[in-house]
């Protein structure tokens, strides 16, 4: 193992993460929700009456976040350096889509929201897909030599 | 319109606005965080090669909030804006919550993106977040139908 550190890399993720921490947190004070997005995304395809405005208005606003970072600080933050073709990519996508909703929930749902309630679905959950990244890339590093 | 009525559309137009804000607020923490750049999350799996634990702290960083105000903010009677709570009760441990979230962590894996960083960098209308979302939508379609026609057989309760 080869570990790259940047400290500044690192606040900017602490600083991030904190900003994650209080949306998840409005969440539940507002609306008595949790903050899981695929969830969000996942219902609001069901067309379900009453709960679809508020779920789209999440979403809307997760891409304007995106909207206004990116007219702050320019499209460096956005940059993917990987080579992954749109093959790999559309698998990756099915996967993702189907994973969630089979697993009910992804990072933010159980890694965050999940793991602050102290639920032990979550804690399984969380473990699950970090393990299957940490593999998944292990073994796309011994087949290929890169990831 | 009663008055009754009117409090209860007003109710429901706060939860629209508040969960919209919300959502910009979570949009600018992902970038901020680095998330909304593959090439650093799969740096953050990369265990056996060129390991970068940055995006560790985001994760941290939410948790150091959330862990500290989940419990407060439940010791309200009832959310701010809503008569009752909508939080997950369920703590079961089932095949289905292991296997959707191997799936989940191997799809992330492979492309670098979970669900909300992809959809924050589509507003850059690069080819490869949006491919990645509409095969994430056509997923979580193919997991309903799923769900519908197989669904109580296999692989047991949620």
């Amino acid at each position: 193992m080869n570990i790259v550190w940047n400290v500044q890399e690192v606040l900017m993720a602490g600083l991030g993460g904190v900003i994650i921490g209080i949306a998840v947190s409005l969440m539940l004070l507002w609306n008595g929700r949790v903050t899981g997005i695929s969830g969000i995304v996942g219902q609001s395809l069901k067309l379900v009456r009453g709960d679809w405005y508020w779920r789209m208005a999440f979403i809307v606003g997760l891409f304007l976040g995106g909207v206004l970072m990116l007219a702050l600080s320019g499209p460096e933050r956005f940059i993917d350096t990987t080579d992954v073709s749109m093959g790999t990519t559309i698998i990756a996508g099915l996967l993702v889509g189907f994973g969630t909703l089979m697993g009910s929930g992804c990072t933010s749902g159980h890694g965050v929201c999940g793991l602050s309630r102290f639920s032990p679905r979550s804690l399984v959950a969380t473990l699950s897909f970090m393990a299957s990244g940490f593999v998944l890339v292990a073994i796309l590093r011994a087949a290929f030599g890169e990831a | 319109m009663t008055n009754d009525r009117m409090s209860n559309y007003r109710e429901k137009l706060s939860h629209i606005v508040a969960a919209g804000a919300i959502g910009l607020i979570f949009g600018v923490g992902l970038v901020i965080s680095g998330m909304t750049q593959p090439g650093k999350v799969i740096g953050f799996l990369d265990l056996t090669g060129n390991w970068n634990p940055a995006l560790a702290f985001v994760m941290g960083g939410a948790l150091l909030i959330s862990t500290f105000t989940y419990p407060l903010i439940r010791r309200l009677e009832h959310p701010l804006l809503d008569a009752h709570w909508h939080v997950p009760t369920s703590r079961r441990i089932t095949p289905r919550l292991v296997l959707g979230s191997l799936m989940f962590g191997a799809g992330w894996g492979l492309a670098g993106y979970c669900p909300g960083p992809a959809i924050t960098s589509l507003a850059t209308f690069n080819t490869k977040p949006a491919v990645f979302v509409l095969a994430m939508l056509a997923g979580m379609a193919a997991y309903h139908a799923f769900e519908k026609f197989f669904g109580h057989r296999w692989p047991g309760p949620k």
